[in-house]
């Protein structure tokens, strides 16, 4: 039946966004298309624009020009109100997790709920235990967030997220600044999340072997410019000089060998 | 080293700096304004918005601004009380007037002195906490956590910190009034060897209820100004820790400076 279509229906489409800082343009023409029920990680050095562009999708700001759709609608022509309201089928979980100090880790993840819902509060006690369950937390509820470890603020940071069942979730460097064991913990949890709770997932990251474990497809961004979007493997055997040169980076850190680190660090 | 263009480079920097000063006051005055009027709109149009002004925070924000801040007040408030019958008596001997200190006393406690010195408290205090919080949550992305939840920060954050200074410095300053006047009071008793009786009958005589009003009144403005002003200077951190710490002290120094100026323009405009 060649007029099924064989893709998922796009969620996210971002055409030609233009966004500059002053007189400095930012992204240049950024065009990508997330689909239903993928994993898309958005990759590229420091700098590249990834964070800026993450936070044009999730409507922290307006780009100069171009258009964001998430689920149809054109977020730079809602209202603050429609907006509002429409965050509640987002999740963001940020870089360091951003949760609340003076509230503790279950308030924390409760707090969507209170906000924009009527349940009682043993239901939301009760949805909320689900979700630390779902990210390995259980019984961490009635912590602070200073008492909690930088993958444990992350976890939770992803309980928050998902607390309303968000259609679309955003994720800014999950793995940044955590040991390879816990950093790859996390992208398991990515990956069970996207089953488990059947969302579309955007991570942004410059991590690559994080990226290639969890990504359906990659967009590499560099200059504030897509350069690639496809699989891990399309990404991989690209020809493209300024994507070889990403991927190469990679790779010297992988093979550099700690006695010799140490002893460059050393001069000896 | 010198150099002969160094001159005019100079002279323009100091121009530049001097524009990218005023920009910045102006940008801050306009955000300020900006504020007032979203606070008032979640106060009026929260629940129609469904985003309700919950009282919780309200009360704990009244604890930590208000309840908490007795001790100290009452403290300065003593003891200016008390300042002020010595200055007041060792100025009016010379006339032969020392009985008519009361007058002075009450006045200047109730007018002026009470609703400034719990505002410059208040600012120092709960101020400079209300920027150090805004400034570390913007830093550690809480704000925008709070926005992509759908929850508005100006409701969230600052309304109920709004409604507590403006209940609770009012409250304050009417304490310090009933502290300062007790101070004053125990000193002139013991120096002038007036009765109770006679002090607080002179005191209620002198005294009326707008001289009460019109402390009371300007404190309500300086509750606003302290919020405000912690506001716009949290918002605006940049740098990190650093960030907050500079945020924190200018917002101290600037909440000073806008009670006191407010101070002048109220006093002028209801006396003059």
């Amino acid at each position: 039946m060649a007029f099924l279509p064989t893709q998922p229906a796009p969620v996210i489409e971002v055409t030609d966004l233009v966004t500059h800082y002053g007189s400095r343009r930012i992204l240049n023409n950024v065009t990508l298309e997330v689909r239903k029920g993928e994993i898309m990680v958005i990759m590229g050095g420091s700098g590249s624009g990834k964070s800026t562009l993450l936070r044009h999708l999730i409507g922290l700001e307006r780009g100069s020009s171009g258009s964001i759709k998430l689920l149809d609608q054109d977020i730079g022509k809602m209202t603050d109100y429609e907006l509002n309201q429409f965050y509640r089928k987002l999740g963001v979980a940020f870089q360091g997790g951003a949760l609340f100090s003076s509230m503790t880790v279950g308030e924390n993840i409760m707090l969507p709920l209170r906000e924009h819902t009527d349940l009682d509060e043993k239901t939301m006690e009760i949805m909320v235990r689900l979700k630390l369950e779902v990210v390995n937390l259980a019984g961490f509820e009635n912590f602070m967030p200073s008492e909690l470890s930088g993958g444990m603020l992350k976890r939770a940071a992803f309980a928050r997220a998902v607390i309303m069942d968000p259609v679309l979730l955003f994720c800014d460097e999950p793995s940044a600044g955590l040991d390879p064991v816990v950093s790859s913990s996390l992208d398991e949890l990515i990956l069970r999340l996207r089953d488990a709770l059947n969302m579309t997932i955007v991570v942004v990251t410059h991590e690559l072997g994080s990226a290639f474990r969890i990504a359906d497809r990659i967009a590499v961004l560099d200059q504030g410019e897509v350069l690639s979007v496809g699989t891990v493997a399309q990404v991989q055997a690209s020809d493209n000089k300024r994507i070889q040169d990403l991927l190469n980076r990679r790779f010297e850190e992988e093979r550099l060998d700690p006695d010799a680190y140490l002893a460059r660090l050393t001069g000896e | 080293m010198p150099t002969s263009d160094n001159p005019p480079n100079l002279i323009l920097q100091k121009i530049e700096a001097l524009g990218r000063g005023t920009t910045r006051w102006v940008e801050g005055l306009g955000f300020g304004v900006t504020l007032l009027y979203e606070a008032v709109f979640w106060v009026v149009m929260g629940r129609r918005q469904k985003q309700p002004i919950r009282a919780v925070p309200i009360f704990s924000q009244m604890m930590e601004i208000g309840i908490e801040a007795i001790p100290i007040i009452s403290i300065l408030s003593l003891t200016i009380g008390m300042m002020l019958a010595i200055q007041g008596i060792d100025a009016l001997e010379d006339f032969g007037a020392e009985h008519q200190v009361t007058i002075g006393v009450a006045l200047s406690i109730t007018r002026e002195f009470a609703p400034l010195i719990t505002g410059i408290l208040v600012a120092g205090r709960s101020g400079s906490a209300l920027a150090a919080r805004l400034g570390t949550m913007t830093i550690n992305n809480e704000v925008d956590a709070l926005r992509v939840m759908g929850i508005n920060p100006i409701r969230f954050l600052v309304v109920p910190n709004l409604i507590a200074m403006v209940i609770m410095v009012p409250a304050l300053t009417l304490w310090s009034d009933l502290v300062g006047l007790f101070g004053a009071g125990l000193y002139i008793i013991s120096d002038l060897g007036m009765t109770t009786g006679v002090y607080i009958n002179q005191t209620t005589q002198y005294l009326d209820a707008n001289d009460v009003l019109h402390g009371l009144g300007k404190s309500v403005a300086f509750g606003a100004l302290i919020t405000l002003v912690g506001v716009v200077n949290g918002s605006a951190v940049t740098g990190g820790a650093e960030g907050v710490g500079r945020v924190t002290t200018q917002s101290v120094v600037h909440s000073i400076l806008a009670i006191i100026l407010a101070d002048l323009i109220i006093v002028f405009l209801l006396t003059r």
